[in-house]
């Protein structure tokens, strides 16, 4: 007998159903079924409550930023004027096109860069740099379009040939040829990353232009104007549907330079080929009226993006164009430290007028032989010759009595050793000795071989050309001097004033004046009917015993040529210093300052010389017109 | 057989619930369109949805058995059908899926394929007389629902041939599937599903590969996920408002009338009104269970809960495509998305259930 279980079970599936054709063996099924239907619906909801209600910012910006296009309205940049209103940096449109590497297609590539005369590796290579950058921003692939290839571009940027192409109008700056200025006026170039994360930078946007060097960086602020922006909403082919906000562009304010171009233009000429730097101030007021530093670089290669051959080009060089030598290097003053000198031992009273020391070629101190540039010697000089003829002898034994520290106090009060407060960027401070500093940064004692060496602007001491300017420019006006300046702000003017006896800077005046016209070292910077002033320096960059022993100098050893000079002698208006480096004689310095003074005097005497001509407010403040 | 029906029999219930889904659908299909060039597109589905009530209406009144006895009829009309649609078809976006019609009607044939399927598996389900269906039966069964499915897969429509499964599934598991079969299916899916990759086409297999990570082809085929999902998203809890959709107005939402009429939809009305709506399609399907459990015998059953699987499978993928949940198979949503042959074909799904309800009294 088989199992009662596998009988009933039989039975059942044989069982014909149809005696029972109704719906309750499938009951549960059913309701198993309303389960599924449930879960179904509940699966469905929470993709849908993730998306509305947790999710709803993330996507409603996800839309905003879908139909809302927001183009920049660029604002031109304020021009740079000189004294007299004449322009000096402008600005030019074009047109840039940038690609879009949301759209784009790689297949695409050769032929854009064949149509827009570009180089395909370096496109290419641009693509890889920019792959860590969103892909929503757009890269500006080739600026300053010409004809042929704006033509290219808006033949081909419909939406189904090249829609990751546009044109956009930009603003350029448009920077003086061969070099002028380069210097003083620096340029501009896209805000970077790294610049973006320090506070300064917090108030730019990525893709803000702002000056990075000279004075489009000093007066960024001024120049640089806002940026307008039109925003609009588009449908998904990319078509305007409504204009919904429209901002203007606010234009940069313009401003102008005390520098006259007509000084500054003699000067780069004189310079041209060379290597050095010219500054020339107004005594009376510490303008800025030419400021030259050569070898330069051209700034307009740095308005566009600058090409990575020119940017080796320039920071490769060994003559470093893009340093300021105006502002920046710090060289021995060599002989024209002497009127410094020669005015605190006055005021110190260690010599007058009369004082004189016998001058051999050579004499000893503290143990070793110190040697003047006139090997036969000067004879006995007193101070009146000793600057015309720059006897070594004379200043050797006036610091030895002098002593640093009291050097010190007049040449760090005549603006030596530290920023003068120039409105320019990255200012050197050169150096002014003293024991102090000695002790303090190279922990030794001062030796009075050290002041002996200071005496003729040798051993520690360094300045800038501007600093030197300044200082000469502060004896000669009876110990007054202003922080020089570029532009005019009544709100940065700081007047310095060092009590000393007239009777003093008029006989360390009378020197440089006897340097000029009565037989001294400058007789070069002589100009007819101006009482010209100055002093030469040649700065040794290594010692007489060096120069002694190499005939073949090299170039870069050889010494640095200065002339100072200024005019006139009583009441004085201007000075001009002037640096060559490795000039070998300084002799050949004082024909530029010449130059230059004569350019000055010329003008005044047309009485085409005038102050800045047009209104200014003070920076800061809204209404920088230019008439 | 007491076959004197009323207007009154009907189930009210169901047909209001329909007729409301369809009137969001039509208002939807006005806000989405207005100003395009479908923007003719809500009357015509007024017209359709009219067209679809009447032939509800004639379904209905034709007793179901008598539409069961006309089955193997039926199913040959259909494969004929069918292989005529791969044949002569009206080639569009690369498929054969329409059989143009004199005056321009393009009749999608595996649409109305639906009803003779739902028809066919309640027939041989209730014929097997049984309360546990065996493996021959079953293995007679899948190829009977194989074959359209196949010719349908062939034009190629694998979104639409899918939706024949569920009917089958239901069928069999109301059936009586024993559990050691359902493992056994289970393992073979397992073990096919992953081997069927190689047959899928490079459009289906780079869809699946797109819903799986959108972001791979953002401007392709994953462009209108993530904009369906932004267009839900943006609407948030309330909604934008009636044309107030911007990724529907501006046109970043592909098809916002028909595929992706729910995301407009969710764009315009917001997580409360896509609540709404789905509360709607929850009480019809459950009206329609309601209606297999009420049912005088099994083959009603069977019909009416082919029906409501098959409605329920095609609100898991397009809903479920529209919210990102599900891959991109281009079903429309039943009442809602806009065109003819959806809209006749789901009426006359309903006629059934109608059908069916009005013979719930044996008497």
């Amino acid at each position: 007998m088989p199992p009662l279980s596998h009988d009933a079970s039989q039975h059942e599936t044989l069982d014909p159903a149809v005696l029972r054709d109704d719906v309750i063996f499938a009951a549960w099924r059913i309701a198993f079924f309303q389960y599924t239907v449930v879960g179904v619906f509940l699966f469905i909801l929470s993709g849908f409550w993730t998306l509305q209600v947790q999710d709803n910012l993330i996507y409603s910006e996800a839309a905003a930023r879908n139909r809302i296009k927001s183009t920049p309205m660029l604002a031109a940049r304020g021009k740079i004027l000189d004294r007299e209103g004449r322009v000096i940096v402008d600005n030019h449109f074009s047109f840039s096109v940038i690609l879009s590497r949301e759209n784009l297609k790689d297949e695409h590539l050769p032929t854009i860069t064949e149509g827009l005369n570009l180089d395909h590796e370096d496109l290419l290579a641009r693509l890889r740099r920019w792959k860590s950058v969103p892909k929503y921003r757009a890269i500006v692939i080739k600026e300053e379009l010409t004809a042929a290839e704006i033509a290219f571009v808006e033949s081909h940027n419909d939406p189904d040939t090249f829609p990751e192409l546009e044109l956009v109008h930009v603003q350029h700056r448009l920077y003086p040829k061969d070099n002028l200025m380069a210097h003083v006026i620096g340029y501009v170039g896209e805000v970077t990353e790294a610049e973006l994360d320090l506070p300064d930078f917090a108030k730019y946007n990525q893709g803000d232009v702002i000056g990075k060097a000279g004075i489009e960086r000093q007066y960024n602020e001024i120049l640089m104007g806002t940026d307008g922006e039109r925003q609009v909403v588009v449908d998904s082919k990319g078509n305007e549907r409504e204009v919904i906000g429209y901002k203007d562009a606010i234009p940069g304010r313009s401003l102008q330079l005390t520098v006259d171009l007509d000084l500054q233009i003699v000067a780069e000429l004189a310079l041209e080929g060379r290597r050095g730097a010219v500054v020339a101030l107004d005594v009376r007021s510490g303008e800025v009226l030419a400021m030259v530093s050569r070898p330069a670089f051209d700034p307009n290669k740095f308005a566009g993006r600058i090409r990575r051959k020119d940017w080796d080009e320039i920071i490769l060089n060994p003559d470093k164009p893009m340093f300021n030598r105006a502002i920046q290097s710090n060289f021995a003053p060599g002989s024209t430290f002497k009127p410094l000198v020669a005015l605190a031992a006055l005021e110190a009273g260690v010599i007058d007028d009369n004082t004189t020391f016998n001058c051999t070629g050579s004499m000893s101190f503290y143990g070793r032989p110190w040697g003047c540039h006139l090997r036969k010697g000067h004879g006995r000089v007193n101070l009146q010759r000793a600057l015309e003829q720059s006897c070594d002898i004379f200043f050797y034994n006036t610091a030895n009595l002098l002593g640093i520290d009291k050097l010190f106090e007049y040449g760090d009060q005549l603006g030596l050793g530290k920023e003068t407060g120039i409105d320019l960027p990255f200012e050197g401070k050169g150096l002014m000795p003293s024991s102090k500093w000695k002790a303090r940064t190279l922990r030794q004692k001062w030796m009075g071989g050290d002041t002996v060496n200071v005496g003729i602007g040798q051993g520690y001491v360094n300045v800038t050309p501007l600093q030197l300017a300044l200082m000469i420019g502060g004896i000669a006006n009876g110990g007054i001097w202003n922080r020089p300046h570029l532009v005019n702000d009544p709100n940065r003017r700081e007047t310095h004033t060092l009590a000393i006896n007239p009777l003093s800077t008029s006989s360390v005046i009378y020197g440089m004046y006897g340097v000029v016209n009565l037989g001294g070292t400058g007789g070069s910077a002589r100009l007819p009917g101006v009482e010209v002033c100055g002093k030469t320096g040649t700065a040794q960059l290594y010692g007489y015993d060096t120069k002694a022993r190499g005939s073949a100098i090299a170039k870069d050893l050889r010494d640095n040529a200065w002339f100072v000079g200024f005019a006139p002698r009583t009441n004085p208006e201007i000075v001009v210093a002037a640096l060559f480096e490795n000039g070998e004689h300084g002799p050949l310095a004082a024909p530029i300052v010449r130059d230059v003074l004569k350019v000055y005097f010329d003008k005044k005497s047309r009485n085409v010389m005038r102050a800045p001509t047009l209104a200014m407010a003070p920076l800061g403040q809204k209404g920088f017109a230019v008439n | 057989m007491g076959s004197y029906r009323t207007l009154r029999d009907l189930d009210w219930a169901l047909l209001i619930l329909s007729l409301l889904i369809c009137g969001l659908g039509v208002l939807q299909i006005f806000s989405a369109t207005r100003g395009t060039k479908w923007q003719n597109a809500w009357w015509k589905q007024v017209v359709w949805l009219v067209a679809g009530l009447l032939l509800m209406w004639l379904i209905s009144s034709i007793d179901y058995h008598t539409l069961l006895g006309q089955v193997p009829v039926l199913y040959a009309g259909m494969v004929v059908l069918l292989l005529l649609t791969v044949v002569i078809g009206s080639k569009i976006f690369g498929a054969r899926r329409w059989i143009a019609l004199p005056g321009g009607v393009l009749l999608q044939v595996s649409e109305f394929a639906k009803i003779v399927v739902v028809l066919m598996v309640a027939r041989f389900l209730t014929e097997l007389k049984t309360d546990a269906i065996n493996w021959r039966d079953l293995l007679k069964l899948v190829g009977l629902v194989g074959l359209p499915m196949l010719l349908v897969m062939k034009q190629p429509d694998l979104g639409t041939s899918l939706t024949y499964l569920p009917i089958l599934a239901t069928g069999i598991f109301l059936a009586g599937l024993r559990w050691q079969y359902a493992l056994s299916i289970g393992v073979l899916a397992v073990v096919l599903i992953p081997s069927s990759w190689f047959l899928l086409k490079d459009y289906q297999k780079s869809r699946i590969e797109t819903f799986l990570d959108p972001s791979r082809d953002p401007k392709g085929e994953g462009y209108q996920i993530i904009q369906s999902k932004i267009a839900i998203g943006n609407g948030g809890m309330w909604g934008r408002g009636v044309t107030k959709g911007t990724q529907t107005k501006l046109q970043f939402l592909p098809v916002p009338h028909t595929d992706f009429i729910f995301s407009a939809f969710a764009e315009e009305h917001g997580f409360v009104g896509v609540v709404v709506v789905l509360g709607l399609y929850f009480l019809l399907l459950m009206q329609i269970v309601q209606n297999a459990q009420t049912s005088p015998d099994r083959a009603g059953m069977y019909i009416c809960m082919g029906v409501c699987s098959l409605l329920l499978f095609h609100l898991l993928v397009n809903v479920g495509m529209v919210v990102g949940k599900m891959p991109v198979t281009g079903i429309p949503l039943p009442f809602m998305s806009s065109g003819g042959s959806g809209m006749l074909s789901v009426f006359m799904m309903l006629g059934l259930v109608h059908n069916v309800r009005l013979r719930r009294f044996v008497n």
